[in-house]
């Protein structure tokens, strides 16, 4: 997740699309829709499984990855970069500081 | 706890080659070492190769070898010839499918089947059962090792590294077997496979595994890649074969499953009374083939509908590789059944028109 503003971009991590194997679809939610925090907001799917993708923080869509809609393999080649699924706008900015960085996530792998 | 999973001889150039590991029907197999799409369309296009040790051979010897298959085996024995094969199943009382298998008929009465590594041990337990009369049942699952080279260049790569005195791999047919020694290893090549492409299944001494499995990547000059599970698994749904475990199970006849074709009815044999009735008076379901019209993947337990009524399930499916699109199989009631019927499957919620194909769903264009 990458934050600028009250808009946050979340996609998922490298680890996560290495786990999922070649990605074949994106089922994207509708702009405008809200995502709550640790709920689903779509999905990604494999060749051999399907996999929600959960949102780390509540909010509003306001943007969704069509490249992702339309090549989904963009989540394998750069999932931090061109591999994003949604812009949202955060309702509480401030609960960012309650989510764990890179680093601290891969100590937790 | 889940027993620790075995691995195959050739488990350690699987890690080295960077394979992702899964554990399958109590195996820690390889998955996919690139991708499961890229290796896909290399065995489409060019070759792949698979490493299937994980299933299970049995021989069978002895005069009442023949007998004993006669009773256990659906299919019609009778009609092969020393170095032929012919798929097969093992049924139970009820006709329910043990096992699905291919049979070869050996030189010297030696009869070898090749079964599902999830149900070897069910099966000789099954064989066992008949306590047939002078039939010796071996089971070779450990002490062999059985590599799959498929796909179009399968054969000109084969041809590297055949005897030289011997007729050339493409001279064989499908569904037969040869003994060559080929890359220096004895082994037995079977011109069968689970992909619809043209190929070899090659049979050898478990020790001997690696140097079979070297030789034949030294050719990568074919264009050959390793190839997992994952493509493994695509390539056969394409193709419309069943799995056992998903598509066909011990509740689920042959006849039910449309392979009534490999069957010989009219014979008695485990099962074949029900077969019998079914083939006379029909069956209530029907594996079919399902082209979902969307770009969608149907999934191993979603819904059939038709006219908003469950009519069914999927017992697998996929996104084909090769023609892009969501394919499954699954079972309907026999008045569904039909080429061109449009059914809907719930994809997560969501209905998708999928149409009744005619099983191949890839046939290749030439």
């Amino acid at each position: 997740m990458r934050v600028a503003g009250d808009e946050a971009t979340f996609g998922i991590t490298w680890h996560a699309q290495d786990a999922l194997g070649e990605v074949v679809f994106f089922e994207p939610p509708t702009v405008g829709s809200r995502v709550e925090a640790d709920g689903s907001y779509g999905s990604l799917e494999s060749v051999k499984a399907v996999s929600d993708v959960i949102a780390p923080l509540a909010g509003m869509v306001t943007a969704v990855n069509e490249a992702v809609v339309e090549s989904p393999e963009l989540v394998n080649e750069a999932p931090y970069d061109a591999g994003w699924l949604i812009r949202v706008k955060l309702d509480d900015v401030a609960a960012v500081e309650s989510l764990l960085d890179a680093a601290a996530y891969q100590a937790t792998l | 706890m889940a027993p620790k999973p075995r691995t195959t001889p050739l488990h350690d150039r699987h890690v080295e080659l960077g394979a992702r590991m899964v554990d399958f029907a109590g195996w820690e197999m390889p998955v996919y070492y690139v991708g499961i799409n890229e290796e896909h369309r290399a065995v489409r296009a060019r070759a792949g190769l698979f490493d299937v040790s994980h299933m299970g051979q049995f021989e069978i010897t002895g005069t009442g070898a023949e007998g004993l298959l006669h009773k256990a085996l659906a299919s019609d024995i009778d009609r092969l010839e020393e170095g032929q094969a012919q798929y097969s199943f093992l049924l139970n009382a009820k006709g329910g499918i043990i096992d699905d298998l291919i049979v070869y008929r050996l030189p010297n009465k030696v009869w070898l089947l090749v079964v599902n590594a999830g149900n070897s041990a069910i099966d000789l337990a099954h064989l066992k059962s008949f306590k047939h009369r002078a039939a010796t049942i071996t089971d070779l699952s450990d002490a062999t090792a059985m590599i799959a080279l498929q796909g179009p260049v399968a054969m000109e790569l084969l041809a590297d590294i055949w005897p030289k005195k011997t007729a050339g791999p493409a001279t064989g047919k499908p569904f037969t077997i040869v003994e060559r020694v080929v890359a220096g290893v004895p082994s037995r090549v079977a011109y069968t496979g689970y992909t619809g492409e043209s190929g070899v299944e090659i049979m050898c001494a478990a020790d001997r595994a690696g140097d079979l499995w070297d030789g034949i990547l030294a050719r990568r000059e074919h264009g050959v890649v390793p190839s997992g599970l994952g493509a493994r698994d695509t390539l056969r749904l394409e193709k419309g074969y069943p799995l056992h475990g998903h598509d066909i199970t011990a509740k689920i006849t042959p006849i039910e499953a449309s392979l009534g074709r490999f069957v010989h009815l009219g014979r008695e044999f485990m099962g074949s009374a029900v077969l019998d009735r079914q083939a006379a008076k029909g069956v209530k379901r029907r594996l079919v083939g399902l082209k979902v019209v969307d770009r969608a993947i149907p999934r191993e337990g979603y819904p059939i509908l038709s006219g908003g009524e469950k009519i069914g399930a999927i017992t697998s499916g996929t996104l084909s590789p090769s023609i892009d699109r969501g394919i499954g199989l699954g079972y309907v009631p026999e008045m569904f059944a039909k080429s061109g019927m449009v059914l809907q499957v719930d994809i997560r919620g969501r209905l998708r028109d999928a149409e009744v194909v005619k099983l191949p769903f890839y046939k290749k264009e030439n």
